[in-house]
This record gives C-alpha cells, structure tokens and sequence, in this order.
C-alpha cells in the first residue's frame, strides 16, 4: 500500500477508527472515497466467491446422483440419463500433455535464444511479436485448425509419423483429422507465447556474476546457459509452465472445434476425443433436463477446481522463484 | 585443442543454433498466421460485410452487420461494467489496503484471471440467463465485463504502484486530503498506463467466444435490443467454421480477419502509447 | 569532506556579500544567544521524542526556531534530523508504526492538535530530490492554491507568476509555462518545488537537503534564494554539507544519533562549538 499521512487530527483517529470518524466534518469525502474503493474490491471477491457457489449448487443434483463415480464413469448418455466425465476428463489431460510436450521444448529453446543470444532490442521486438500470438482470439485458432491444420497433418505429417511410430498404439488407427494429436498441436501454439515471455524474463534476471563465474571456470556459454542459468530460473520457469498448462486445460474454441467431439477414450492420439471445456460449449444451450445441466455444471466445477490449484501452484513457484532472487 | 573442447564448441554452435530454430519456428507460425487471414480474410471481405446482414443457407451475399453492432453494444457494456469495479479495486489495493486485506483482493484477482471462460459463461447463465427467462445482449455484457475485471486491477495496481511516493508526499505538504491526492495527483500521473491497460483488457475479451456461448448467443437478423439475443463476431466465426458450406467459411475467414486486425490494433496501440508515454516514473530528476 | 573549522568560519563571514535583500542587521554577531532571546519564536518543539515502531529514533528535543531566521539542522546520516523535519509539519504520519510524543507549538497552537491539511497549508515543504508532478510548469504552481480553494483563475494565475518570481524562476519559465515540468533541469524543477511551496503562502518553510540532487550551480541558485526569502517566511533546512549550513544559516543545530547536541549561532557552531562532538563533527572526524 502507498502511504499517506493522516489528514485529520492524529490524536483523535485511533488506529482502526476509520467507522467511528465517519461523517466527521472535513472527512466525509476521505471516507466516500475509502467505501467506494473498498466496496469494488469487496465486489471482485464476492464475484470468484459467488462463482465457485454457483457451480457447487448447481451441480447438486448430478454430485448427488453420481457422487465420486462421476469422475471415474465412461458413459455419457444424455437420454438414458447416464453421465460420466472420465472421457472428457481424459480428453482434456491428454490434449494438455500433447502441448505440453511440444510447447516446452520450443518455447524455453526460444527463451534461451531471446533471452542469452539475441541482442537487447531484437529480443525486445521478437517478444513482443510472439506475446502478439497470445492476442490472437482463439477461436481463431479454431479456424486456422480446421482448415490449415488438420488437412496439413492429414497429408504430411500423420503419414510420416505412422511410417515411422507406427508399432506404438498411440500412432495407430484411422485418422479422420480431428483428433486429440489435432488439439495438442493448436494448444501448443496458443500456450507458447507464455512460456516464452514469462521464461525470457526469469532468464534474463539471472544474476551476470552467475554467468561470470560459470565462464570464468571455462565454461562454454551453452554450458554456462545449461548447467548455471537455466537451473537457477527453473523455479520461475516451471511456473510460466503451470500457467500455460492452466490455460491449456481451460481453453474452449480451438479444442471443440478439432478434437472431433467423440465422448470416447481411444489410447490412439489420432482418434477423435472430447474436452471438459467443449462438451460444455457443445452441449450446455441443447440439455434438457436437471440432471443433464447439472452434469455439464459438475464438469465445469471440475474444471474450475483443477485450473484453481494449477494455478496456485503457478502462482507459489513464481514467488519461490522471486523470493529466490531469481525472478525480479 | 582437446577432444572435450572441441565437442563443448560444437555443442555450443548446435545448440544455439538449435534454440534459434525454435524461435524462427513461433516467429514463423504469427507470420503465417497473419498472412494466411490477411491473403484469405481480406479477399472474402466486401463492403457488404459491414453492412448486410447475414443471408440464409444457398443464397450468396450477405455480411456480419448484426454481429458487429452486436460485438460492440457486448463490449461497451462490459467496459461499463468491468473497468470501473477494477479500477476502484486497484486503487483500493495500492492506495488504501493493509497488507491482509490486499493479498486476499489479489489472490481473489488472480483467482478469477484464471477461472476458464467457459466457466464463466455457466455462471453468467445461472446467475442472469436463467432468471431473466432468455439469452440477452446484457447477460453478454456481464459475462465479458466480469472477465476484464482481474486485468484492469492488475494494471492499475502496477500503474499507480509506479508512481513514486515522493508525489503523494508533494501533494500532502501542500495541504491535499489523501484522495485529493489520489485524484489530483496520483491517478492522472499513471493515467496513461491505466487507459492502455483497458484498452489491452478490452483487446483480449473481444475475442472471446466460450462465455458469449450461453449468454449473448447468437441471432440471424438484427438484435431486438439489450434484453434479447445478438450476434457477436467471434461466435459468428465459430458458428460458421463448423458449418459445412463453403460460402460460410469465406465470411468465417472474413470475420476472422476483421476480428483479428481489431485486435493486433488495439495490442499495437496501446504498446505505441506506452513506449512513447511523457511519463515514466524512472524519469523523475 | 576534511574541512578546517578555519575555512568554516571564512564560510561564514563570507555570506554576507551574497546578493540579497537581507542587511547586515539580520546577520548575528557573537553573542547570539543573547540576541535569540529577543526573537520572536515562530515554531517551538519541547520534549520530542520519536519512535518508528520500537526504535527510539528522537531523544527530548527541545529546539526553537526564530522568525524570519534560515535554521540548518546538520548531522552525520541517520541522526534524526530529517525525521525531525518531516515531525514539523506531520508528514512523519507517512510511515506505519512512527509516533511522536512531546509537543510542537507553532505561534502558540499545538500543531499536533491542529487539522493537518490546514497546518501543512502553513509549514510547506521542499524535498531532497525535485518531485515536480507530472504536469505543466503551471498546474503545478497551481496546485496548491487549488486544492486549498485559494481564489478564482484571475487570483491563482497572480500567485503562479509571483511564486514563480520568488523562486527566482519567472524569467526561465515565463515563455513555457504550459510546457511539462519535467522539461526544466534538476535545479530548475528543485526551484519550481519551492515556487510550488511558496504559492499557498506558507510561514515556516521546511528543506530536506533541497540540493543533494543538484549540480554546484544549481546549489549557488537556491542558496542565494534562501536569503531573499527569508524575510518573508522561517526556514528550517536540513543539510549534510556543512559548508552549505555555514553559508546560509543564521542558527545550526547539531544532531547526533537521536538528540540535539548543540544549538546555536551558525559562526559558534562553527568557530567555538561548546560541545567535543560538534567540534569532532565539523573537523570532519566522523560523518
């Protein structure tokens, strides 16, 4: 908080007696200000509250009906009344590991380019390219992977890696297109921007006398990125990594619009699947029924609860690294 | 030179090499992605675009006049809705809260920055769709306003954190009530910063599609008014990506490109501004 | 700094010549403290004691401040006496967990008793690095009369010129006056601090070393502004450069760790200091 004197009379205002000087003369416009500010904020909590309330109550009927087998049933029968989130669960922590898996290596080896080799300003201007990709709406993303995308991996790249992988089960079956190796590549590339710029500048605030010590022992500068700098950011690192896996698992348009919406689970990538996320788009406006809305509303508790803690531990490992030194 | 130093400079070569490779790659996908809306959105976009509305299935023509206004009317009323709360809020926290009460507002900011928009839209639905008996312009508006919430206190909470004490310690050895100070000095001294704030805030919600699923949803002609459904771009975008006629997609491609250079507009901005802003607080002296 | 108390007292008698309005009347000769007594006291500090949470920073002040006399507070860093400035106008209220005991009395009222708005209005003050706000030249001359409601455009534009004119900053400014603040130089924005501080008309004005941020030139500047206004306003200047203290003051106060060691005319101080740690002081073996 910026600090102020006290305006009004010091002696008079115990600490803590901001109520009882409430309408003291020559205070009233300090106190309206203080209550107007204090009310948004108390709105802004009330309104996180409110919506973790709301899908706690909502979702009564299903968690009721359901219990723990919810998260663990395959059906999904919207006319038998029959529902269990485990394909969507599934759907979604397989799409979100794909991007992972690709957006780590890409983005923190773009980092380390921007952050240890590019000069000042063309790093400067390159990330601001690349935070220009998070600009990007994503359901834009969802129009460039339907018709850019899918058709590319239709007939260049799924050939080459069934040639190639073709004896593991994760490479086998038909491939329609859309698919959960379809969403993981869209999701890598709207994830990218954030490990990227939030990894940049932890590398960038590592200390020069870490870099110093490490080439003065005769270290290469790869090794001195790899071995020295990199480890001392990994904790700011591993945070950008949380939050872009948060945004991953939340991420609605570009994942209904290529996963294929097949309420399935196929240990193949190249099968059509379904999210959490897109079984809510697709579904919530056309359910009848309370036990149906109630399901849908379940899954968005679930979805609210997983992105709350990956989030917090973002969160702890961006403070463990700031309070480390290494993050700025 | 040794084996061992050898290898270490041929490591060293790959493996720069390796993560320049990788920057080239994110570079290359935003220019792809620019250039592939540019050459495909910009062919697709006609006058009629902006000022038709959309025209049923079979027949050719027809524009996105609709979800335009329809955007528009969601985004001005979500402004209306989410700044002043999260402008008020980051005054409250730079300003006025102690130390507890500040961690809770900002853990509860970050908390909601996180919340998926799809999750969002639920709450929006149980909340105003559903008492309200019907999909509307307003339930829309909540939906985004809520979501521009976190980013406008966040980054007036950096602007006005931004702007040195000795300021306020001016103004106060004047005479100036603590929010005389605020108002008069602390706040127009990081307005710069606030306003491109909300203009990046409002940036990032106009995309977005998942919350105005269950509120806003769409409409095929003309919105009746605030309290009935509209069409908006993005879900305009979605609606006709996923649908199978190619004429369809063509105005998908055209909207998206609409959508898109709005905006990387704005992000441009609003960066412009603040490079070039008359005030940094670093520059006192 | 290893000054001589001889070069100190050439400091002092030097200041005469300086331009000014002051006559060599207001220069106190040997026997000051026969003179104080005649003063009329503007701001009186009896039994001062501070704390910033348990840190006793201040030790029974008492400490006297003459009208329309220039007072240096000077000490080695961290000896209180910023903290003693910043207590005579309440902006010691900026920080958590400070607390003053004793009493502040300025022309007979308890300052501390007073509302603080209207008793900062009275004691202004100018700070160790220009903090000109980021607007014109103008609006921040403006900005006091202002917000203390002091008379319509016509009047504040009337106090801006002459503000600005007792700062000795008219003539640099007066073709730019609509131009940002942060266009001046360093001692030109300090001096537009001061015209700032000046146009709510204040009796006691307060310096925290109002030229540790500045060039010599910009030093020479405001000393010689301190002079012509003293007749208008009491001024209390805290410096750590002695020289600068020996140049302008009238009376010099010692500081050391917490408690005033000495008080007196600026060229006792200076010549014939009654205290060992004064004299160790200024001869510069320690601070």
């Amino acid at each position: 908080m910026a600090t102020y004197p006290s305006t009004a009379n010091s002696r008079a205002l115990p600490p803590g007696g901001r109520a009882r000087s409430f309408l003291r003369r020559g205070q009233v416009g300090e106190d309206v200000a203080y209550l107007v500010t204090l009310v948004a904020a108390a709105t802004i909590f009330l309104i996180t509250s409110l919506i973790f309330y709301e899908l706690f109550v909502q979702s009564a009927v299903s968690r009721q009906k359901f219990g723990f087998h919810f998260l663990f049933t395959q059906t999904w029968d919207p006319i038998a009344g029959n529902f269990g989130a485990l394909p969507f669960i599934y759907g979604t922590v397989v799409t979100a590991a794909l991007s992972l898996l690709i957006a780590i290596p890409q983005g923190l080896g773009s980092a380390i380019f921007l952050a240890e080799l590019a000069p000042r300003r063309v790093s400067d201007s390159l990330t601001f390219l690349i935070e220009l990709l998070a600009a990007v709406p994503s359901v834009i993303y969802g129009l460039l992977g339907i018709f850019i995308l899918v058709p590319f991996l239709q007939a260049r790249v799924v050939p080459v890696l069934k040639a190639v992988f073709g004896f593991l089960p994760i490479f086998q079956g038909v491939f329609y297109g859309v698919s959960y190796f379809s969403a993981g590549v869209v999701l890598s590339v709207m994830i990218m921007p954030f490990i990227v710029s939030v990894s940049r500048e932890v590398l960038l605030a590592v200390p020069k006398d870490q870099r110093e010590a490490s080439l003065a022992l005769g270290g290469s500068r790869w090794q001195t990125t790899w071995h020295v700098v990199v480890p001392y950011a990994l904790k700011g690192i591993m945070g950008s990594i949380f939050l872009a896996l948060a945004r991953a698992l939340g991420e609605t348009m570009a994942v209904t619009m290529v996963i294929g919406n097949t309420p399935q689970i196929k240990a193949s990538l190249l099968a059509p699947g379904y999210s959490i996320a897109a079984v809510i788009a697709n579904e919530f406006t056309e359910a009848v029924g309370s036990l149906y809305i109630s399901s849908l509303i379940e899954l968005g508790l679930v979805l609210f609860v997983v992105t709350f803690i990956i989030n917090g531990l973002a969160r702890l490992m961006i403070m463990a690294a700031s309070r480390g030194g290494a993050h700025s | 030179m040794t084996r061992s130093g050898a290898w270490k400079s041929v490591m060293n070569v790959l493996m720069f090499s390796l993560t320049g490779l990788c920057t080239l790659f994110t570079i290359g996908t935003l220019l792809f992605i620019l250039g592939y809306l540019v050459s495909h959105g910009a062919s697709a976009l006609n006058w009629a675009f902006f000022t038709k509305l959309p025209v049923p299935v079979g027949e050719i023509g027809g524009g996105m006049a609709n979800a335009i206004v329809g955007s528009a009317k969601v985004l001005l009323l979500a402004t209306l809705i989410g700044v002043p709360i999260g402008f008020l809020g980051g005054v409250y926290l730079n300003e006025y809260a102690g130390a507890a009460a500040a961690f809770v507002i900002r853990y509860a900011t970050d908390l909601l920055n996180g919340v998926p928009s799809i999750v969002i839209g639920i709450v929006v639905y149980t909340l105003v769709v559903h008492p309200m008996g019907h999909f509307s312009t307003v339930s829309g508006g909540v939906a985004l306003g809520i979501m521009m919430i976190p980013i406008a206190v966040r980054s007036t909470e950096e602007f006005l954190h931004a702007v040195p004490n000795s300021l306020r310690e001016a103004a106060t050895a004047l005479g100036a009530s603590k929010w005389k100070t605020i108002v008069t000095v602390v706040v127009p001294a990081a307005i710069t910063g606030i306003i491109t704030g909300t203009m990046l805030d409002l940036a990032r919600v106009a995309g977005e599609t998942a919350p105005l699923l269950f509120t806003a949803l769409n409409n095929q002609f003309w919105s009746a008014g605030w309290s009935h459904p509209t069409a908006t771009l993005p879900v305009m975008i979605f609606a006709y990506a996923i649908a199978p006629y190619d004429d369809w997609h063509r105005q998908a491609w055209a909207a998206g490109f609409v959508l898109l250079m709005f905006v990387l507009a704005i992000n441009i901005t609003a960066r412009f501004i603040l490079s070039r802003a008359s005030y940094a607080p670093r520059g006192m002296v | 700094m290893d000054p001589s108390s001889g070069d100190l007292a050439k400091a002092v008698d030097a200041r005469t010549p300086l331009p000014g309005n002051h006559s060599p009347a207001d220069t106190p000769g040997g026997i000051g403290s026969d003179q104080m007594k005649v003063q009329t006291m503007k701001l009186k500090a009896s039994n001062v004691n501070f704390f910033y949470g348990g840190f006793h920073a201040l030790h029974e002040i008492n400490l006297q401040f003459s009208a329309n006399k220039i007072t240096a507070l000077i000490g080695p860093s961290g000896c209180g006496k910023s903290t003693f400035l910043r207590s005579l106008n309440r902006l010691h209220e900026t920080i958590r967990g400070a607390r003053l005991e004793g009493t502040i009395v300025l022309d007979n009222e308890n300052i501390l008793a007073m509302n603080a708005s209207a008793l900062r209005r009275r004691v202004g003050m100018v700070f160790q690095r220009p903090n000109p706000f980021p607007k014109s030249i103008f609006d921040n001359i403006a900005y006091g009369p202002e917000i203390n409601g002091m008379g319509n455009h016509q009047h504040v534009a009337e106090l801006v010129e002459q503000s600005l004119i007792r700062a000795a900053l008219w003539e640099e400014v007066k073709d730019k006056l609509h131009q940002s603040a942060y266009g001046l130089s360093g001692g030109q924005q300090q001096r537009l601090c001061i015209a700032r501080a000046l146009a709510v008309n204040p009796e006691v004005l307060l310096l925290d070393e109002p030229c540790s941020a500045l060039d010599p030139i910009g030093t020479a500047k405001i000393e010689e502004l301190l002079f012509t206004l003293k007749d208008q306003c009491t001024i209390v200047i805290v410096t750590h450069n002695m020289q600068q203290a020996a140049r302008v003051a009238d009376y010099t106060g010692f500081f050391l760790m917490g408690k005033l060691i000495e008080f007196d005319d600026t060229k006792k101080i200076y010549t014939t200091p009654g205290k060992k740690e004064t004299e160790d002081y200024i001869t510069g073996r320690f601070g």
